[in-house]
């Protein structure tokens, strides 16, 4: 049971859904789909523990074939982090988004809902999963088309909009990255990713491998919304029910990032991508562009779902930020930010969904006077927003001491004050929404507010008390991070 | 002679040469068209010239497939075959979602020029 771990998460999400898709009851799709996270959480888990235990990778070989021929499923330490983010978060958002589900989506669409969750679910817990390039392809296709699905079931028909343009932008990635695949493929003859490092070195400075390296960062880009290549990503939040874009704010992005580690520092080498290409320089540009103009353009939005996803696409920049530091105190910086934004941005955009229920919009000017009558919620907001801005305290301020401390590393202080500007940018965004909840009056003529359902509240404290926790009580995020950093620059450094 | 070494050069990648036309002209179509029904064939021509970056090199001239026997002894590789498999379903898939969006568009908006449904909406 325990050695066949590595397939059964994937097969058993996989086979959910297709029953899910048979009975379609609102209850029992439900139930099968947390009880399913909920397992997929576990033997995440334990397979991350089995490996922190041994020291050693779980190899699996699906079929019985042996990699390089056959598809090795992989778990080390970072597969292993990030399996556990997705399934938690799955699990959570399941918990969550039922009452939101139940009155943002079409009766008749409920059971749909949850056999798009899991079958998106199945595909992102793959691609990390998978040591096989083009595996994570499929994966990927899979993740991404149930993303499309889940995104258009809002009732609003800017959702479809935005699903069509997410489309159009994801399968433009995904294309890209396979191109680049096959580039690697018809010089090294193999899809397996340990294999094509090790065929890859002789021939790292032909024109094939570089053009394919080129297709494969551009297209996982297109999938992180690494700006200037962000723009599906805000209508695509904004739009889109609460619960998906709960679920979509932290994981999808998150595990396209741990693909992009997965080939800058496993198959083409820290020695070789990093070292002698200019992709640390692009990656630091882009994300300090990603870092000014997300935050920039959030000061400006009325519509604070859409706020935060613009603040989405800058806290990317903090992550890439980390791979662009090139050194081990970044890349630990950036592994913990795919953490700690997961569980702060995934609590805030859990709010806004209670806030999007009990108000009926998430326009900022229509949630006058919510503090007062929704105290839960908004005091969770201003926690979110102080973990966002990185007070101390919070695990917004861990991640960023450590990418501070990765710029300082290599001399570069003036990407710490770059990093300290950019707080305040955080503080004047989560600042307006705070001030027009807690210090202006509810209009006479508004309906009256109470507070979200308890399932939607409890969740999203549950995720910013583990903001504060896991801000003075960091052996889990950076434990792990440190770890799978080593795991990663493999003795390189 | 150098001439024909350039004759060889472009004769010799014509598949490769194919495959440059195709996403050039998959990814051209897709910028520039406005309805939303041709974006989706740009977007079919370039996932079409992955199937011929793929398939292209897998081809040997004389080859067999790879059935194990004295007779033969030159085999095309099956792998990229069945990998493009995959990735026509993949291809599939994903326009019949393309197109059912469109339908849901045209459904909610009345119109499937993206100048028309992204410019009259107010997105704030």
């Amino acid at each position: 049971m325990l050695d066949q771990l590595p397939a059964i998460i994937i097969a058993v999400p996989l086979i959910a859904a297709a029953v899910c898709a048979l009975i379609r009851n609102e209850t029992v799709c439900w139930l099968i789909a947390l009880v399913v996270a909920f397992a997929s959480f576990v033997g995440s888990a334990t397979m991350l523990g089995q490996v922190q235990k041994y020291g050693e990778d779980i190899s699996y070989k699906l079929g019985g074939w042996a990699p390089p021929v056959g598809i090795e499923y992989k778990v080390d330490l970072l597969a292993g982090y990030v399996l556990v983010l997705v399934s938690l978060i799955a699990t959570a958002v399941l918990i969550y988004g039922r009452q939101s589900v139940k009155l943002e989506i079409k009766k008749n669409l409920h059971g749909w809902y949850y056999t798009m969750y899991l079958l998106c679910m199945c595909g992102l817990l793959g691609i990390v999963i998978t040591g096989d390039a083009f595996n994570a392809f499929v994966f990927m296709e899979i993740s991404s088309l149930s993303m499309y699905t889940l995104i258009a079931l809002g009732k609003d028909r800017r959702a479809v909009a935005a699903a069509y343009q997410y489309l159009i932008m994801g399968t433009i990635g995904a294309t890209m990255y396979i191109i680049g695949v096959g580039l690697l493929f018809t010089i090294t003859g193999t899809l397996n990713m340990a294999d094509l490092a090790m065929r890859l070195v002789p021939l790292l400075d032909t024109p094939a491998a570089i053009s394919g390296m080129a297709f494969i960062i551009v297209g996982l880009s297109l999938k992180i919304a690494l700006f200037p290549l962000h723009l599906w990503l805000p209508n695509a939040y904004a739009f889109a029910p609460s619960a998906v874009t709960s679920f979509l704010a932290a994981t999808a992005t998150k595990v396209s990032i741990y693909l992009l580690m997965r080939y800058l520092y496993t198959v083409f080498g820290f020695g070789f991508s990093i070292e002698r290409t200019p992709i640390p320089e692009v990656i630091m540009v882009l994300s300090l562009l990603a870092i000014f103009a997300g935050s920039f353009t959030a000061l400006f939005q009325e519509n604070i779902k859409r706020m935060l996803a613009y603040s989405s696409v800058a806290q990317i920049g903090y992550i890439t930020l980390g791979i662009a530091l090139a050194n081990a105190t970044g890349l630990t910086g950036s592994l913990v930010h795919i953490f700690n934004h997961a569980v702060m941005k995934g609590a805030l955009f859990m709010l806004v969904g209670g806030i999007a229920m009990q108000v009926g919009t998430v326009r900022l000017s229509d949630m006058a006077g919510a503090g007062k009558a929704m105290p839960l919620t908004m005091f969770g907001f201003v926690l979110g927003g102080f973990s966002m801005i990185g007070v101390p305290g919070t695990v917004g301020f861990v991640s960023k001491w450590y990418l501070a401390m990765g710029a300082l590393e290599n001399g570069w202080w003036w990407i710490v004050a770059l990093l300290m500007l950019s707080s305040l940018l955080v503080l004047v965004y989560m600042g307006r929404v705070i001030e027009v909840a807690f210090f202006r009056e509810r209009p006479v003529d508004a309906i009256p507010l109470k507070e979200a359902p308890k399932s939607m509240i409890v969740t999203a404290w549950v995720f910013l008390l583990a903001c504060v926790y896991l801000g003075f009580d960091t052996s889990f995020t950076v434990g792990v991070a440190e770890q799978a950093v080593n795991v990663l620059l493999g003795g390189v450094q | 002679m150098e001439g024909l070494n350039e004759l060889a050069f472009v004769l010799g990648g014509v598949n490769h040469w194919i495959t440059v036309f195709l996403i050039m002209a998959g990814l051209y179509i897709i910028v520039s068209r406005s309805n939303m029904i041709k974006k989706l064939v740009g977007l079919s021509i370039f996932q079409t010239s992955v199937y011929l970056l793929y398939v292209s090199p897998g081809k040997i001239i004389g080859g067999t497939a790879p059935i194990i026997s004295d007779d033969f002894t030159v085999y095309s590789n099956p792998l990229p075959h069945v990998l493009i498999l995959t990735a026509i379903v993949v291809g599939v898939a994903t326009l019949a979602l393309g197109l059912a969006l469109v339908i849901r568009i045209n459904e909610a908006y009345g119109s499937i020029e993206e100048d028309d449904v992204y410019s009259g909406e107010d997105w704030n």
